[in-house]
């Protein structure tokens, strides 16, 4: 049984995933991960001499921030989206500035595009990730690409 | 894990303001293994299976368990931001990463595989969202002998 996108979700906006509060742990635990090895992502005092508030969050931070919200849509059964079927196909990441440990964020998923192409359905979602204060972090485009029932 | 700047003596690491198209601005080998599959897994809050279990990755028509592109892109991003820490921090100065995920990286339960990240200026002059310049940084990827990242590029604020 597989599910067919739903191409009438196109331009809907989710933004019921709960605020995401950037623990320290959070990210000195993907600096080990992804082999970011400066110690503004580590250590308290390299960060502040940065000139920042806490420790700093690798470039591709932000993904986990976006996955968790992405997930209020693509998990949703309504959504048509048939997790075993996907890959993933295209990542791009706008920073506005960098993400520090201790704030929090607040996120809204923006279903950008459906597309068909072979035998594949292209789902764009365009996170816009927020801070406190409401102004701009950074931008998160994730294209999934969702093999047909017959791929 | 190395991080070996290869124009040291016309571009200092990190600098870019001398940067010229073509110039290696660096290159990093990590090998990756399962191990680091998990731990990447649990700091992302990815628990996709395909990323860890064989039989699940097979039933879906994988190779086996891969990597997930998530984690290649953030390891190719910390290459660049590493070398780019060497005058200050460099993860403030990337303005926009992306790439497209061309090749999965299949990943065996034992020993690991060589992910190889060189950086490379492919065009300067240019600028970023709010009009600041910068620099764009081409990033390839290879395990295996394939391109696993395609149009994998930065904009660096100079």
């Amino acid at each position: 049984m597989s599910a067919t996108v739903d191409a009438s979700r196109v331009g809907s906006v989710f933004t019921g995933t709960p605020p995401f509060e950037v623990s320290r742990r959070d990210v000195i635990a993907f600096a080990d991960a992804v082999g970011a090895t400066s110690p503004v992502h580590r250590d308290i005092a390299e960060a502040r001499a940065g000139g920042f508030s806490d420790l700093l969050a690798p470039v591709t931070f932000p993904v986990v921030i976006a996955q968790e919200a992405e997930a209020e849509y693509i998990a949703d059964p309504a959504s048509g989206v048939d997790f075993s079927r996907v890959v993933h196909a295209e990542e791009s990441f706008s920073h506005r500035r960098a993400v520090v440990a201790g704030e929090t964020l607040t996120t809204a998923v923006h279903v950008d595009a459906i597309t068909a192409r072979g035998g594949l359905t292209l789902v764009t979602t365009r996170t816009e990730i927020t801070d406190e204060a409401g102004d701009g972090v950074a931008t998160v485009v994730s294209t999934l690409a969702v093999r047909g029932a017959d791929a | 894990m190395s991080a070996v700047p290869q124009r040291a003596a016309a571009a200092a690491a990190g600098t870019l303001t001398d940067a010229a198209v073509g110039d290696v601005l660096f290159t990093r080998e990590v090998e990756v293994t399962r191990d680091r599959l998990v731990r990447y897994a649990g700091a992302s809050r990815d628990f996709n299976p395909i990323h860890y279990n064989d039989v699940v990755a097979t039933e879906v028509g994988l190779p086996g368990v891969i990597a997930h592109g998530m984690l290649t892109m953030g390891l190719a991003g910390s290459a660049l931001t590493d070398w780019l820490g060497h005058t200050g921090d460099g993860t403030a100065r990337v303005a926009r990463l992306g790439t497209r995920f061309s090749r999965p990286i299949p990943v065996p339960a034992t020993g690991g595989v060589t992910l190889t990240i060189t950086g490379t200026v492919g065009a300067v002059g240019v600028s970023d969202d709010d009009g600041a310049p910068c620099v764009r940084v081409d990033l390839r990827a290879e395990a295996l002998g394939v391109t696993v990242l395609a149009k994998a590029q930065a904009f660096v604020r100079v």
